[in-house]
């Protein structure tokens, strides 16, 4: 224990350290007063006396030193030291301190923020949730078939009686509908959730309760609702005896029993949900009807939750054995169809993969405006340096170790990260919601939800991003710094502006990295923005300035009949409006956020491998569809007025399901057999894109919707007309056929378009906002080498003027090595870029990473922002006064 | 860095303080001169340098200090050898007595 016990005594000498400095002295002077004392009696003068003992007592302040250091934690105590001074020379050059604090602080939290968005947004998206470690999204897809495709309910319950190796696995199935609280009505997004729903997450609501288990089941037994707090507080006002309410969601009294915890907002990345109703409360809410006994109606999202220390890779494993016994028992709804776990930030079915790509990427371009701002700051010490070079030298020659300059410079160092850090971490708290305000709400009452989350992991982070900066930083200007000449010392350093002393190379190589890496990002830049406006230019195959609109009667409560004669009417009646140049139904409008129906099917005259599984989309259209949205009808026929519940079942189909199961032939008069009915093929539309911009190509067609009613459809208006102007007239025509409806907010297509255009957007955004960052601290860091050079230089630059050089030469001079130095960067960050923006693939939208119109662009911002960035301290050469700058 | 004199065998000081706070407390002269006497006047100990050794010592809990009056009333601050310090000093002795055991082998060896 004795090291033990001395080094606690030297820790706690930190906190005493005057009291027994003070004690110290006492004790020698005590000493010296004894052993005076004994020479006087020896028969010393006083002084004589006095003077004696202090020879033999030794070096009295050498002596205090070596004792203090047996009293202190002697790095300790430096270090203290080192701050307090930091501290001091930060102060007095403020302008230096305020210019790297800046730097930082935008590095830093940069930083900070994207990283919390990470944390907030994928990696722990749910933060009431106990265990999200062991939470992973279910992954369901069918071979040869793209994407998610789905879960059936029967099957979701095979799942939790046959797997072993599961805590829970939840349902929550997002779904919309219009809730009317008093005279207020507005959308509002919920969830379908399995009864287990909130025992599963750990989720306690704050008032009444979750749902019990025999609430799950039952067809449309269980009217009961647990709301959103947002919901609670906004349209209940916070009643606290909201508990037993009834609330009509989807035309059906629903008693409230439970109001979820402020901080939870459902379990879909994205969306902040204002309610949840338990799986038996499916087909109230779901316009396709009753699924809960269909083992081929995939309509479930959910997730599960492994039991503690099972792997991954072993709920894989069950979940596929599961899969394909259930292949083997069901081969026609289940063949090909496979489950696996998804981690949460992958998640099939939300926002999650979407943003998981953007957020990869900006993190990777927040790190490249950390390091700029490292250069930066570098840059700046290095030229502080200089001007501190007479201190160091002092510090030397009184002794100093290098070690101690080193550490006293990286305390300094330590000390700008550190206050930086604070700044950084206030930025990302502010920035946390900022990604919610670039995503356009859907309909007014949808909450949008994006947060960034500032927790323990967000904090570790900035702090090793803080002592990495610092590292990075600090490095250089501090072994610089202690590399001082202490002969070489006293004589002036006479630095030239063409001249390279290693200290300026390595000032220009920090230059170099900034403009190599602010190219690269101004190149991605680019890219994106191309990307971007490629993506908006392009057509997606049909009129984009068509209006839709409805009424909810499936919220209202018609019934299949009733909502038939009321849209047969209704659309009529819209065709008379005057300027209506057509109009048309259509269960789901393109690009919105629906799930297109769809089946399995049997083709005539085609013969799918065994292992194949005939599904395909499709969408329930009214005459006029086509003309409407202006698709054009390659072969065959639109649909009409006559395709109704009397006559042939028929179909349109598209190009590429016309080559691919009629390859060679005619399509039109052929059949293919959708669930139990047999349709014949009338018509070939042209491709159109269905869901985004970025889909390829795929197979689709079109069933009329007289033969294939559904209770809510929506309304397409063809017309040169507004929005807003046509709603008046839509409202009068919706109120004679009911006077209790009033029609859905009129949009254009285009705005759902836009909207699915938001990973896109967003990420252009995200990377411009960055890149000009980056931009502008490459700038300052340019200007500032080049204005320092000029500053160094004043001796020789007067000189070649004294000699003859014109103020042009001298501005051509310092400008062509700025630029020298600029285009070098150029080149290294091309070289960069190009192996880099192949990794922007996926966001990139019919834009080689190559580009050269990016790679150009960047090039001209470039050259032009280095161009000024040296042109100022070029002029300021010019203006030398070649007498004085000899003279100096 | 004030070092031990160069006369007193290098790391031996403490050994030297810990045996002559024993049996009595002694204040920093006391300790030298007892040092001087009991070596007859052999080993001589730099004042100054006793007490960066001192406060190793009482950082190490083998000595303890108190303020006290000297003998013609002077104001002093006593060392006093404490159980650990005892074992301590006992642990050195036998460590030094074989180590110049050691030596002596060494230099009387032909």
């Amino acid at each position: 224990m004795p090291h033990f016990r001395a080094w606690f005594s030297r820790f706690v000498g930190l906190f005493i350290k005057r009291k027994r400095d003070e004690q110290m002295r006492d004790e020698m002077q005590a000493h010296l007063e004894l052993l005076t004392q004994r020479k006087m009696a020896e028969g010393m003068e006083p002084g004589v006396a006095r003077t004696a003992a202090l020879r033999e007592f030794g070096g009295l302040e050498q002596i205090k030193e070596a004792a203090r250091e047996q009293r202190v934690w002697l790095s300790a105590d430096q270090f203290w030291q080192d701050l307090r001074f930091g501290a001091r020379m930060l102060l007095r050059s403020p302008g230096f301190s305020a210019l790297a604090i800046l730097c930082l602080t935008l590095g830093i939290g940069t930083n900070a923020a994207v990283f919390s968005w990470i944390e907030g947004i994928l990696i722990r998206p749910y933060p009431l949730v106990a265990h999200q470690d062991r939470m992973f999204a279910l992954n369901a897809t069918t071979r040869r078939m793209p994407g998610y495709t789905g879960l059936s309910y029967p099957e979701f319950l095979d799942l939790e009686k046959d797997s072993t190796l599961f805590e829970s696995f939840i349902i929550d199935r997002i779904m919309g509908t219009t809730l009317s609280v008093g005279d207020r009505a507005e959308r509002a997004t919920g969830g379908i959730v399995s009864a287990n729903y909130f025992d599963a997450l750990g989720v306690q609501p704050i008032l009444g309760r979750g749902f019990r288990p025999e609430e799950g089941s039952g067809r449309n037994a269980h009217p009961v609702t647990v709301i959103g707090y947002g919901t609670w507080k906004d349209r209940y006002g916070g009643d606290p005896d909201i508990i037993g309410r009834t609330q009509i969601l989807n035309g059906v009294q629903h008693t409230i029993i439970g109001v979820a915890p402020e901080q939870f907002h459902g379990t879909f990345i994205g969306y902040s949900f204002s309610f949840w109703v338990p799986a038996s409360m499916q087909e109230t809410f779901d316009t396709t009807g009753y699924k809960l006994e269909d083992r081929g109606a995939r309509w479930i999202e959910g997730y599960a939750f492994l039991k503690p220390g099972v792997t991954r890779q072993q709920g894989d494993a069950e979940l596929h054995a599961i899969a394909q016994r259930l292949e083997k028992d069901y081969p026609e709804t289940n063949r090909g169809h496979d489950l696996a776990l998804s981690p949460l930030w992958k998640t099939p079915f939300n926002q999650a993969s979407n943003m998981s790509s953007t957020l990869g990427i900006t993190m990777a371009v927040v790190f490249f405006v950390l390091l700029i701002a490292c250069a930066n700051v570098s840059n700046l010490l290095l030229a502080r340096s200089l001007l501190r070079r007479h201190e160091m030298t002092m510090r030397l020659a009184l002794g100093a170790g290098r070690r101690r300059l080193i550490q006293q410079l990286f305390t300094e160092g330590l000390l700008l990260a550190l206050i930086a850090a604070a700044g950084g971490i206030a930025v990302a708290y502010w920035c946390r919601n900022a990604l919610v305000l670039s995503f356009p709400s859907p309909a007014a009452g949808i909450v949008i939800d994006f947060p960034g989350q500032i927790d323990w992991r967000v904090l570790a982070v900035s702090a090793a991003v803080c002592i990495l900066a610092t590292l990075g930083f600090a490095l250089v200007p501090a072994i610089q710094a202690s590399h001082v000449d202490l002969s070489g010392a006293l004589k002036t350093e006479a630095g030239g502006v063409l001249s390279g002393s290693s200290r300026s190379r390595l000032r220009s190589g920090l230059v170099l990295v900034q403009v190599s890496l602010s190219f690269v990002l101004l190149a991605g830049t680019g890219l994106l923005l191309q990307s971007l406006q490629r993506m908006q230019n392009a057509s997606p195959g049909f009129s984009t300035d068509v209006i839709v609109s409805g009424a909810d009667l499936f919220s209202a409560g018609y019934n299949l009949e009733r909502a038939r004669t009321f849209q047969v009417q209704l659309l009529d009646r819209v065709r008379d409006i005057p300027g209506v140049e057509s109009a048309t139904l259509a269960r789901l409008v393109p690009f919105s956020y629906g799930v297109f129906s769809s089946a399995p099917l049997e083709i005539d005259c085609y013969q799918p491998a065994p292992d194949e599984q005939l599904n395909l989309s499709y969408n329930e259209v009214a005459e006029d569809y086509f003309k409407t949205l202006s698709i054009p009808i390659a072969a065959g026929r639109e649909f009409q007025r006559t395709d109704d519940e009397k006559a042939v079942p028929v179909a349109i189909i598209n190009e590429t399901m016309a080559t691919k199961y009629w390859a060679g032939k005619d399509p039109i008069g052929q059949r293919f057999r959708l669930k139990d009915r047999w349709l014949q093929i009338v018509g070939v539309a042209k491709n159109v894109n269905y869901e985004n911009k970025l889909e390829l190509p795929r197979s689709f067609f079109y069933v009329p919707v007289r033969q294939n009613f559904f209770v809510s459809n929506n309304l397409l208006i063809r017309t040169r007309e507004t929005p807003g102007a046509i709603r008046n007239a839509l409202a009068r025509e919706v109120k004679a056929l009911d006077p209790t409806l009033a029609p859905t907010a009129p949009f254009r297509i285009q705005e759902q378009v836009d909207r699915k255009g938001y990973t896109q957007r967003l990420a252009t955004t995200l990377i411009a906002i960055f890149g000009a960052m980056a931009l502008f601290l490459a700038a300052i860091g340019l200007y500032g080498v080049m204005s320092y050079s000029v500053s160094q230089g004043t001796r020789e630059l007067g000189l070649r003027m004294a000699l003859g050089a014109s103020a042009s030469d001298l501005l051509r001079m310092v400008v062509s090595r700025g630029l020298r130095l600029t285009v070098a960067g150029i080149g290294i960050g091309a070289i960069a870029a190009l192996s880099l923006t192949r990794l922007m693939g996926n966001l990139l939208y019919k834009v080689s990473p190559h580009d050269p119109i990016s790679f150009g662009l960047a090039l001209v911002v470039m050259i032009t922002v280095a161009f000024i960035a040296c042109f100022l301290p070029a002029r300021r050469a010019t203006r030398i006064d070649p007498v004085r700058a000899l003279r100096v | 860095m004030a070092k031990e004199k160069p006369d007193l065998v290098y790391g031996t000081l403490d050994m030297l303080i810990l045996k002559s706070l024993q049996p009595d407390p002694r204040h920093g002269l006391a300790i030298a001169d007892r040092i001087q006497q009991m070596s007859k006047e052999i080993l001589r100990v730099e004042q100054g340098s006793l007490y960066p050794a001192l406060y190793r010592l009482e950082a190490q809990g083998w000595i303890k200090a108190e303020w006290g009056v000297s003998d013609n009333n002077r104001r002093a601050r006593y060392y006093e050898l404490t159980a650990a310090g005892r074992k301590q000093l006992t642990a050195e002795k036998e460590h030094w007595s074989r180590i110049t055991k050691g030596i002596n082998l060494v230099l009387a060896g032909t």
